[in-house]
């Protein structure tokens, strides 16, 4: 197995002297497999559930110590089939993908499924189909888009990390380059005060700032991008297995379309903009 | 001992003189134990457990070069550390000019002026006192929420680099304060008796002496500025931080970060040896002065 030399570069020359390192997590793959009574957890009898702060709805409802919301009720079914109870931990995003033994069995918090991402991570399979939502200001000129090519010319808003800031690059290809924000609450605020004129980001957020946060917002529409929402874990984290086969049978009995229709419908209802 | 003249190289004579005061065997010596040193780093970082998972996510040349130059989707590293470049160089002027203001009239004797030298003293206690990311929140958002004309709708860049300007003039005021006030009464009553106004004994002859002295001070919390810009981002502008940060959290490796790290570094070195050879050269001149 050889090393990268461009390590060594940064952390000086010594390092060539060194042959082999330890085991790695990353070469192992998923191959173990995961018996739905006897998963192997972080913590012994008990599922370890990760999520970011503040959590929002409607994907996350209620107490940090006992979420419900869709994501917060997808994953309390998922315990449910392991017949575990769940412990709820913060994991902000950012660190979710770091190197390392992670502190959670697994983390959902609206983390969309790339191919880049999976080198580095073990996803789940998908558990909601995502779609890109675009939220404006009633009284700006914004509201009159018709399609995303009558964005070009505004000043576009979206968070970090999110997919919605690639759509932004790769599908609405803005004169001006998008701005970029650390957490919705600011935003939110840049929207309020005029500072962008569109914020993009998960269709369900949208509707939901329109609903109970923007005063005087609209979404104009939405732009579906065939991306799911998945299940983060360690690298070769066996119990993916565990997570699939419980997702599976979710969708199988209806359970995942019945939590959907209870959390999400009213949220999904926006008309499709053209490209 | 004599000292080299205007033209000599400040640094490299001080490390000639270091290397014959060390001997041959202090060279030597010097050099195992530094090989040595950074043998056991890389040790300790190459034989952990994790090092061949730290070096993909952190050291592949493929994600340092694309991060660096930029793929589909996500900035290059390197382009928006030019906005750094510029917020740095835009701030700088801005926090001289300020600051010296600020520390000009703390100075200001007499009662009449007492509101004037209060002021200054309820700003730089503030600014120095509030972290910076608070005051870019307060800046970045809360002026474009009043709604005024003009001042609310200005480019979120511009409110950063207000913001940089209000915190960083502080410090900077107090680093020109101590360089008038280490100029000695006399120099000031030497001016006065000589027929010169209190405005011209400290333009001409208290400033010149000051500012020189503060110089190396001056260029350390310029250094500091430097690294500070990358908080505007905060506000919504991708500089290099933030367009590490979209790299990362879109392919989920930490490279672009050594990048953005390495750009700062790069930049910041010719500042600091700059400041080490003015401080050498300060050093340098005092000293002949004793003698002489």
């Amino acid at each position: 197995m050889r090393r990268r030399i461009s390590l060594i570069g940064f952390l000086l020359v010594a390092m060539l002297l060194v042959g082999c390192g330890g085991q790695s997590a990353e070469e192992s793959g998923a191959t173990d497999r995961c018996e739905m009574d006897d998963p192997p957890l972080y913590t012994e009898g008990v599922l370890t559930v990760a999520t970011d702060r503040p959590a929002y709805p409607p994907w996350f409802k209620g107490s940090p110590k006992d979420y419900s919301g869709y994501e917060g009720d997808v994953a309390k079914e998922i315990a449910k089939r392991m017949d575990l109870p769940i412990k709820w931990v913060v994991e902000p995003f950012n660190k979710s993908y770091a190197p390392g033994a992670k502190d959670f069995d697994f983390d959902i918090n609206q983390i969309t499924i790339t191919p880049q991402r999976k080198q580095a991570v073990e996803f789940s399979q998908g558990y909601f189909a995502n779609a890109q939502g675009i939220l404006v200001m009633k009284d700006n000129p914004a509201a009159d888009a018709e399609s995303l090519s009558d964005l070009k010319n505004l000043t576009i808003g979206a968070q970090v990390g999110t997919t919605a800031l690639d759509f932004v690059n790769e599908t609405v290809e803005p004169a001006e380059d998008p701005k970029v924000y650390d957490t919705t609450n600011d935003a939110k605020s840049a929207l309020e005060s005029g500072q962008i004129d569109v914020f993009v980001t998960d269709l369900v957020t949208t509707v939901y700032l329109r609903d109970f946060e923007i005063d005087g917002s609209t979404v104009i529409g939405k732009y579906p991008r065939s991306e799911q929402f998945g299940i983060l874990l360690q690298k070769g984290n066996p119990l993916v297995g565990c997570v699939n086969e419980a997702l599976t049978l979710m969708k199988q009995d209806g359970t995942l379309e019945e939590l959907q229709k209870e959390h999400l419908q009213q949220y999904l209802d926006v008309p499709t903009l053209e490209k | 001992m004599a000292e080299g003249g205007p033209g000599a190289p400040g640094p490299s004579a001080d490390a000639g003189r270091g290397s014959r005061a060390l001997g041959n065997r202090g060279v030597l010596v010097s050099s195992a134990s530094t090989v040595l040193f950074f043998a056991v780093i890389a040790l300790i970082v190459a034989l952990s457990p994790g090092s061949e998972v730290v070096a993909e996510r952190f050291f592949n040349p493929k994600n340092l070069w694309q991060s660096l130059v930029g793929s589909t989707g996500n900035p290059s590293v390197l382009g928006a550390f030019l906005l750094n470049v510029k917020i740095f160089l835009v701030a700088e002027v801005l926090i001289l000019v300020l600051a010296l203001v600020i520390a000009v009239v703390r100075g200001i004797p007499g009662p009449v002026f007492f509101p004037f030298r209060l002021l200054a003293i309820v700003y730089t206690d503030l600014f120095r006192g509030v972290p910076l990311i608070l005051v870019l929140y307060m800046i970045g958002f809360g002026v474009p929420g009043l709604g005024l004309p003009v001042v609310s709708y200005l480019p979120d860049v511009i409110y950063g680099v207000i913001s940089l300007v209000l915190v960083y003039s502080a410090y900077v005021a107090e680093v020109y304060r101590a360089g008038i006030e280490s100029v000695h009464e006399s120099q000031n009553a030497a001016a006065r008796s000589l027929g010169l106004t209190r405005w011209q004994s400290l333009r001409f002859v208290v400033l010149p002496q000051a500012i020189r002295r503060v110089i190396p001070p001056l260029l350390n919390d310029f250094i500091g500025l430097q690294k500070d810009t990358a908080l505007v981002s905060v506000l919504g502008s991708v500089e290099a931080a933030r367009a590490a940060q979209i790299y990362s959290a879109s392919e989920f490796n930490y490279a672009s970060y050594v990048v953005a790290a390495l750009l700062f570094v790069l930049i910041t070195i010719p500042l600091a040896r700059f400041t080490d050879r003015l401080i050498a050269r300060d050093k340098r001149r005092r000293e002949a002065g004793a003698l002489a």
